[in-house]
């Protein structure tokens, strides 16, 4: 099989901790840019980028919204920074149970930072573009991926699922969905 | 649907233990916007004259601004509104930080509370469940420490709590209330929260705010945002460091003291010391600061850094945020580290760091001249430091002679008699000022201290310079960009002051200008104050990125209201005009404003009459400072002229009279 590269961008937001003033200005950028229409309303409890902090331990972490996970973490570890002692889930992107942060507050359904993906696209997304203190900055590299690992794990995950079903029915389905699409 | 506010207000009687979520009249957002406007609206209608303070009648609010909650920039503010203990005025002290916003995403503009719970509790406001709690287990515990114990025990740890500490609670006349890096200080507010048995409130919400025209109003978020840094990166040229920015003064990034510690007075009030600041003194506080402060914060949507957390080694981190750093340090005659430690535990008490060192430094000038004996202060210290945490104490806990100094020196000094009130000398309306002694009387400043309807110069002075710059090319440069200014006129008052000569103190500014002066610069602060825009923002320094004229745009694209720069204005004109008619039902005249007799050495009584006359009747007042029937029509506050013809404190015969 031959192997392709193909480029891609990663997007990276780099969290300067030690900048951070804790004013919630991402919180608060965040929930209008997404808001439908766009700015119509705000609410920092939507927001895809959450400011951990706790004035009195010095601790101000900005994360942001990562994948939904269905079950907490087994256990809990503990950091310690520059003798500052930081929970695990400080450092966290996951929407999950152990917490209510990333979850619309009405319908607890999962949020993820998108990068502020929009159509013209932005130069920054909108709590860097907001975040004047450079607690929060935006960078963009370009990799060369190989798209023959994701063909590989196609074939690990077909393979499984044949074996599970056999092959006929997985044919049939794959048919019956592409025909479908079609449609 | 309301857009920027929630329509909603939380009407608590601690009496009875009763909660009602009550929807406002819009109407009243188009006479007031909101925060203090109508704060002083509810005071006026609902806390008659007969009213006492520490009476079960009197209202204590808690409210956010109207932009508050939105994406504006540093619009953050809470207006905490009540009638002083000290003053027996209305009080409007306020604070920044993060509680104001959370009560709106809570659902809520404003917490009004009325009647006293008999025993001490703390509000729990978590969206549409409030719940009033016992508070039994918090009683003598710190303000901060409250805030920590009421957020570990409800397990919300985003929950924003605004917290009295011992002084409140023993009603100190000087007791603030406490909100993280934030409090609500001045006259007395803290004490009518412990009047009423509410240690705290706390509040979590989770809610939407509106916008009525998205688009716009975030439009005009960028501009003030994108203006701030490019503001920063051009500090005006030929003013004190603390006053070229933006923000409240930079106290927490500035180690060169030498304007305040040379040009304000030590002790009470009395001492300049000129030659105090050397490089050696430079060296060492600015070692104290850099040891104990961990990080410059802000309050929220905001990129300013006005605060910053204050760990001392061994004694609890705190928060602290603009003069306060200052003030314990001067008024005890000791140094930097003296005034970070001292106060730890003034914050967690819970008092003014403005008014509660000048009480003490009252307190020991009267020892020193014998008027206050070994008797009445038994077991004292020696040493200045050791004097000021012993009267800290007992002033909090109304012990002994803490009990007399708690109210504050002017009642202090009527109790204790044998010529005392010579010493409550820097008093405006019964409240301590900023310890600023001066040579040629200003006229603007003089106007503002004494008509100030806060009693706070810094809540009224902003945004025209303090003083004129040397030189005409300063001042060109100063007029260039100058886009902040109501109206034209204003750059050509600046470009004629002089420091010396014909066109300066106290003659000019004219009368005439300096009442419009004041007036503009009070405007801006009453805007800030519905608004909730913080005043670092906006009307406390100078090419601030909030003004006139793109206020009237924000208001109408958040709120969908109609808003120009005249409606604006009248909108001003109209809270300020409300708050002092609550003070003239009250009883407060033309004899109560005036600054300290000695905050300038030379006064030109003939001068000061002229301004007085001028500017009351510049403001629609009459030569009482009462607001005229006319006037109040104008402002559709006709339901305040009636009620001061009713109570014979305007007559139609004095309104023929001052036509003639």
């Amino acid at each position: 099989m031959k192997v392709e590269k193909k480029k891609k961008i990663i997007k990276t937001i780099k969290v300067d901790v030690d900048k951070c003033n804790g004013c919630r200005a991402c919180e608060v950028i965040c929930s209008a840019f997404h808001s439908t229409p766009k700015y119509s309303g705000n609410n920092p409890a939507r927001s895809r980028i959450r400011v951990i902090h706790e004035p009195i331990k010095d601790i101000y972490v900005p994360v942001f919204a990562g994948e939904y996970t269905a079950a907490e973490c087994m256990g809990r570890d503990k950091y310690v920074i520059d003798g500052k002692e930081y929970e695990e889930c400080a450092f966290c992107k996951a929407s999950c149970p152990s917490r209510d942060i990333f979850k619309e507050p009405d319908s607890a359904l999962p949020l993820k930072c998108d990068m502020c993906e929009s159509d013209p696209p932005l130069s920054e997304p909108m709590c860097v573009q907001w975040c004047i203190n450079d607690a929060l900055t935006y960078e963009e590299r370009e990799e060369e991926v190989e798209e023959e690992v994701e063909q590989e794990d196609l074939d690990i995950g077909l393979e499984s699922l044949a074996n599970k079903y056999g092959l006929d029915k997985i044919m049939d389905t794959i048919a019956r969905m592409s025909e479908s699409k079609k449609g | 649907m309301r857009y920027a506010e929630t329509g909603f207000n939380l009407e608590v009687d601690l009496t009875r233990g009763n909660i009602e979520r009550v929807a406002t009249d819009p109407g009243l957002t188009e006479l007031h916007l909101g925060g203090l406007g109508t704060n002083a609206k509810i005071l006026w209608d609902r806390v008659l004259p007969e009213v006492e303070p520490f009476s079960a009648d009197n209202l204590l609010i808690f409210s956010a601004g109207l932009l508050v909650g939105t994406p504006a920039p540093g619009c953050n503010r809470t207006i905490v509104s009540t009638i002083s203990p000290q003053t027996l005025l209305m009080a409007f002290s306020m604070m920044g930080g993060f509680w104001a916003p959370e009560l709106k995403y809570a659902g809520y503009d404003k917490v009004i509370l009325r009647g006293k719970s008999p025993n001490l509790v703390y509000l729990w406001i978590n969206n549409d469940k409030v719940e009033i709690r016992d508070a039994s287990h918090l009683h003598g515990k710190g303000a901060v420490e409250t805030a920590e114990l009421i957020r570990q025990e409800l397990k919300e740890p985003k929950a924003q709590v605004a917290a009295i500490g011992l002084a409140g609670e023993n009603r100190v006349y000087m007791a603030s209330i406490e909100h993280g890096r934030s409090s609500a200080s001045r006259l007395g507010i803290g004490a009518v929260m412990g009047d009423k048995g509410l240690k705290a409130i706390a509040v979590r919400g989770t809610k939407d705010i509106n916008l009525a025209q998205p688009a716009e109003f975030i439009k005009l978020c960028n501009e003030v945002l994108q203006y701030i840094p490019v503001r920063d990166k051009n500090p005006v040229p030929g003013v004190m460091a603390i006053l070229a920015g933006l923000g409240s003064p930079k106290e927490m990034t500035v180690h060169d003291e030498k304007w305040h510690t040379e040009n304000f007075s030590w002790g009470n009030a009395r001492q300049r010391r000129k030659d105090f600041w050397n490089e050696e003194i430079e060296k060492k506080w600015t070692e104290s600061m850099e040891n104990v402060r961990t990080r410059l914060i802000s309050c929220y949507n905001c990129p300013m850094k006005c605060g910053a957390i204050i760990s001392v080694p061994g004694i609890s981190t705190y928060a602290m945020k603009c003069f306060s750093k200052l003030t314990y340090t001067m008024a005890a005659f000791s140094d930097l580290d003296f005034g970070f430690r001292i106060a730890q535990r003034a914050t967690e008490y819970g008092v003014d760091a403005f008014s509660t060192p000048q009480v003490m430094a009252f307190a020991l000038e009267l020892y020193e001249n014998g008027i206050l004996t070994d008797k009445d202060l038994p077991g004292m210290p020696s040493d200045s430091e050791g004097r000021f945490y012993w009267l800290l104490d007992r002033i909090v806990r109304r012990e002994g002679i803490g009990d007399v100094l708690a109210n504050g020196t002017y009642w202090a000094a009527k109790q204790i008699g044998k010529g005392a009130e010579a010493y409550a000398h820097n008093n405006i309306k019964k409240h301590e000022q900023l310890p600023l002694k001066l040579s040629m009387l200003n006229p603007v400043y003089f106007l503002m201290y004494c008509t100030g309807e806060k009693s706070n110069i810094t809540q009224i002075e902003g945004n025209f310079p303090q003083a004129p710059f040397p030189t005409m090319e300063e001042r060109k440069e100063f007029v260039k960009d100058w886009i902040q200014v109501p109206d034209e006129k204003f750059k050509q008052y600046l470009l004629d002051w002089e420091p010396r000569g014909e066109h300066s103190i106290p003659y000019y500014p004219t009368v005439q200008m300096s009442c419009e002066i004041v007036d503009w610069q009070e405007k801006m602060h009453y805007i800030d104050d519905a608004l909730g825009v913080c005043a670092g923002l906006s009307s406390f320094p100078l090419k601030p990125p909030y003004h006139i004229h793109n206020f009237p745009a924000l208001i109408s694209s958040a709120t969908g209201i109609d808003m120009d720069e005249d409606r604006l204005t009248q909108i001003a004109k109209r809270n300020r005009t409300l708050v002092r008619a609550v003070n003239v039902r009250r009883g407060l005249r033309r004899a109560d404003e005036k600054p300290p007799e000695d905050h300038w050495k030379k006064r030109f009584p003939e001068l000061e009459t002229k301004l007085l006359d001028a500017y009351y009747k510049f403001k629609g007042w009459n030569n009482q400072g009462i607001p005229t029937k006319e006037s109040l029509q104008e402002l559709s506050l006709d339901y305040v002229s009636e009620d001061f013809l009713r109570r014979g404190i305007l007559t139609d015969e004095e309104e023929v009279n001052r036509e003639g």
